[in-house]
């Protein structure tokens, strides 16, 4: 606003006198804006009157902080950066080299994933450490499944689901009510349940395999919302909105059980104390297996021909229908590969819980988990990882801010702004980085050297 | 499939192909055949519908009329208009590329080359399940897949820059990468749209040879191309196409020196076009040709044979449902005209001079389709059986027959070249010479339908009731 002071007098003044000259002005400007905003308040008495409040101080505090503000950044910030800038065009390009951190990264991270209930225990105790078992690790690893389950889709094949939470609906239900009527184990559920979803997948797949871009998208879209009204008016079967609840839990392996009653319990058999962490621990550990087993499939996918007949979809649909690749099973196939492992995660959240209402598989859902595998940089499981940590963490960890309420007062609860802070951070996130955290796609194949293609040539697909 | 022995030297045979969309006819009736092991060029100016032929024979369209057979080198047959779109690559065997380049931009070049290989690893893999647990024979098909790859790479001079994202190379090796990636499908028919477009001479070279050495391998090359340098030097067949249709056929010596590739392409001189659009009866040139009275230009000096190849569009089929270009847009068929006219003129002038006059008047009046100057030289030999036929115009002027309902301008110039100028000759038809005339126009039992001959009787009465308005049209 200030700053249409003309270039001749620029050459002139030295940046303080310029900032100086600026401040004033900010000061002006924003004394003008508040003025009315500010210093005047209109109010009511105790006899109901309206009254105008005069807040001269604070508006003198505003227009302060405008001018002096507008000082430091004229007078400092800006010729400090453009020293940076031009220090940095001045000193000779060097290829940075990858640290140690970022070469390593997989194996780290997997190595931590591994240490962290155990960590947990160690530092908080049995009791102390389920908190961070089961909020922080169990809850993000469920969304790393699903983010690198609608990876498949989206991310590889590009196309645009924003229905996935149906996927995760039919698994959780799948487990919930074969669980509940048959009584049968987790480990047999688990793949009935994956069937059961990819089976869901194909169903969705057909009909709009016409359709791309945004057409797909809210097709998609009405298909979550369809799974859901269904489970919430067919209540003979999954008991409306009230949901399912006594889901048994996982045993570990049929060999001990997380029951206390139950005369194979964990702490009977091995002869420990008893405690409902040994269950979440396990839980996480399952997770993790799940994670592991969904990373795994997804890399060895991505070099097998179907793999990368769903990355040239992405990039080109009519490029590959002429070098004869049938479009329509390949597009069904990512569609079922994807919508399995929501099935997996479904069911294992089913498990956890051991309740499982339509609440739980709202549109929100399906935001949430696109939104991370957005942030992370499509097609990347480690970026999708880290988007999983940032969201789902960052989102759990406000809970944790009690001395938040010292700051602004103890009406103040962080998890009503838990929403706010998540959006701020993601328009944030995607102007500093458009293409996600890990913009970059690793090739499936190579003859010499394996680089990394850069953001600016891969697609995101037309749907 | 009834393939003759001398068929299986076609590796490709399209017959009677049309495709409409809507109400333009993008390829009209167009046949023509490639030969195994040459390289066919299809050429033509701009909008002459090569890359509709091209989404033909690859299935990307399903055409209208016609059939498209592809003779495979192990003597299978495919009848490609009836294949689905990805069928055609992976079991005719045969690869396209595209006009505007269709790289997997964000995969490197090596992957390219993977994708096309598609088919092949699937099986290999056996459908993923196998692949997943990395079975010995699928890492065996991967590592052949790779060295194919690497083959086609150093052919295409790419194996420097194969791990390279494909959007990353320049116009150029993109071009060639897409030819690379084509053949990596093991095609035995490729398909070219263009691959010169937008190329240096020297790269235009490194074009040709890379093609050369294609041929020599034993795949047969369809090609469509702008670049004469390079149609002339590789190709053994040309194929020249004109809006829609086939205009010229033979090898590249014959169709560089064929008079209606010449004009298709360069176009004619603007005297030759004017004579030849005042002879199909373009209103806006007659009109402006009468603004300024030109004797050296006037109408009517010359036979047309234009109801040929300009009006075939129009002509057959409902009426009114077709739409083609505008009448004298076709540079090859004006040639045509042209040359029928040298043909046509010492054989007949005095009716020709002796009409001219005439011509002006009816074409004021805006009557310009009252085609008045026909030849009666051309009639004698088409026309046969019927009986009433004049050698010209009584009085020098025709009726304006298109008057009658179901006889539009090509009719009426059909029925001209007949020597059928006068209501009162329809209305005396025989059965007999309704016959005939059914059998030229190619109507069946139209004009008893329609029934011309009581049309033309109550408006021979009334053009004798006031003879000499001028025929207008309604």
């Amino acid at each position: 606003m200030a700053a249409t002071v003309s270039s001749e007098r620029d050459t002139v003044a030295t940046p303080v006198q310029r900032a100086f000259r600026e401040a004033l002005y900010a000061g002006v400007i924003s004394f003008g804006l508040f003025v009315l905003f500010i210093g005047l308040r209109t109010d009511q008495n105790i006899s109901n009157e309206l009254i105008l409040v005069q807040r001269w101080g604070l508006l003198a505090i505003v227009v302060g902080a405008v001018a002096v503000g507008r000082f430091l950044y004229v007078a400092y910030a800006i010729p400090a950066m453009e020293r940076s800038k031009a220090e940095k065009a001045a000193a000779p390009a060097v290829v940075a080299e990858p640290g140690f951190i970022k070469q390593n990264f997989n194996k780290i991270g997997a190595t931590v994933l591994i240490l962290y209930p155990i960590a947990m225990v160690l530092l908080f105790g049995f009791q102390g450490s389920l908190k961070w078992v089961d909020n922080f690790g169990i809850q993000i690893l469920i969304y790393v499944m699903l983010a690198w389950g609608l990876n498949i889709v989206v991310g590889l094949a590009g196309l645009l689901d924003l229905g996935y939470v149906a996927f995760y609906a039919v698994g959780a239900y799948a487990y919930a009510l074969l669980g509940t009527h048959f009584g049968l184990s987790f480990w047999i559920l688990l793949p009935a349940a994956g069937a059961m979803a990819a089976f869901w997948g194909v169903m969705l797949g057909f009909p709009v395999l016409r359709l791309r871009g945004d057409y797909l998208a809210i097709v998609t879209l009405a298909f979550g919302e369809i799974i859901r009204l269904v489970l919430i008016n067919w209540r003979e079967v999954t008991n409306g909105s009230a949901g399912i609840s006594g889901i048994p839990k996982v045993s570990f392996f049929g060999l001990m059980s997380f029951n206390v009653s139950d005369p194979n319990y964990i702490a009977k058999v091995l002869h420990i104390a008893q405690s409902g962490a040994y269950y979440k621990i396990f839980l996480y550990y399952l997770a993790l297996g799940l994670c592991f087993l969904t990373a795994f499939v997804t890399i060895r996918l991505r070099r097998l021909p179907v793999g990368r007949a769903w990355e040239a979809l992405r990039e080109d649909e009519i490029a590959c229908r002429s070098l004869g690749i049938n479009t329509t099973t390949t597009k069904l196939t990512a569609f079922a590969t994807g919508a399995m492992f929501g099935g997996f995660a479904g069911s294992f959240f089913a498990a956890r819980q051991g309740f499982v209402s339509p609440e739980s598989f709202v549109f929100l859902e399906s935001a949430i988990i696109l939104a991370i595998v957005v942030l992370g940089g499509m097609g990347s499981l480690g970026g999708i990882a880290v988007a999983a940590l940032v969201m789902i963490g960052g989102t759990e960890i406000l809970r944790e801010l009690d001395f938040l309420k010292a700051v602004f007062g103890p009406d103040f609860t962080p998890e009503l702004y838990r929403m706010l802070l998540f959006g701020m951070a993601m328009v944030i996130v995607m102007l500093w980085k458009p293409r996600g955290f890990v913009g970059s796609r690793e090739p499936t194949a190579f003859l010499k050297e394996r680089r990394a293609v850069s953001s600016s040539f891969t697609k995101e697909g037309h749907g | 499939m009834n393939a003759t022995p001398s068929s299986k030297d076609f590796i490709l045979q399209v017959e009677h192909l049309s495709m409409k969309f809507g109400g333009l006819v993008a390829i009209g009736d167009l046949s023509f055949q490639a030969r195994r092991g040459e390289i066919t060029a299809l050429i033509g100016p701009n909008g002459a519908g090569k890359t509709t032929v091209f989404n033909c024979i690859t299935g990307f369209y399903k055409p209208s009329e016609g059939m498209i057979t592809l003779n495979r080198n192990d003597g299978s047959t495919y009848l490609l208009e009836r294949l689905p779109n990805h069928e055609i690559p992976a079991r005719a065997k045969v690869a396209r590329t595209f006009q505007n380049i269709r790289l997997f931009s964000g995969m490197t070049l090596l992957e390219n080359l993977l994708v096309a290989q598609h088919n092949k690893l699937m099986k290999a893999s056996g459908y993923t399940v196998l692949g997943l647990f990395g079975v010995p024979s699928y890492r065996k098909a991967s590592a052949e897949s790779i060295e194919l790859a690497k083959y086609w790479l150093e052919k295409a001079d790419l194996v420097e820059r194969a791990d390279d994202p494909a959007g990353d190379l320049p116009y150029g090796a993109q071009r060639r990468l897409e030819i690379a990636r084509a053949m990596c499908t093991g095609p035995e028919l490729l398909c070219l749209d263009e691959p010169a477009a937008g190329l240096n001479p020297k790269e235009s070279a490194a074009l040709n040879d890379l093609l050369m050495g294609i041929k020599a391998t034993g795949t047969s090359i369809l090609l469509i191309e702008h670049d004469m340098s390079v149609v002339m030097q590789i190709s053994d067949h040309v194929v020249v196409l004109e809006y829609g249709r086939k205009i010229s056929d033979g090898n590249p010596q014959s169709v560089r020196t064929d008079p209606r590739v010449i004009a298709a392409y360069l176009g004619v001189d603007d005297e030759e076009v004017e004579t030849v659009l005042t002879e199909v009866g373009d209103e806006d040139v007659i009109e402006q040709l009468d603004i300024g009275p030109d004797a050296a230009h006037g109408p009517g000096n010359s036979a047309s044979m234009m109801a040929g190849p300009v009006s075939d569009t129009v002509e057959h089929g409902d009426e009114g449902e077709r739409v083609t270009v505008s009448k004298g847009a076709s540079k090859a068929a004006q040639v045509d005209a042209r040359a029928a006219s040298i043909a046509s003129k010492p054989v007949a002038p005095p009716p020709a001079t002796k009409s001219a006059p005439a011509a002006k008047p009816a074409a004021k009046t805006g009557t310009a389709k009252a085609d008045t100057k026909k030849p009666a030289t051309k009639a004698p030999t088409k026309a046969k059986g019927i009986s009433n036929r004049l050698d010209a115009p009584r009085g020098g002027k025709a009726d304006s027959l298109i008057r009658i309902k179901g006889i539009g301008p090509v009719n009426e110039r059909k029925l001209n070249e007949h020597g059928i100028f006068h209501f009162d000759q329809i209305a005396a038809w025989k059965k007999a010479d309704i016959e005939a005339a059914e059998a030229y126009l190619a109507f069946d039992g139209r004009i008893a339908r329609e029934d011309w001959i009581g049309q033309a009787k109550t408006l021979a009465k009334e053009v004798a009731a006031k003879p000499a308005t001028g025929g207008g049209r309604k």
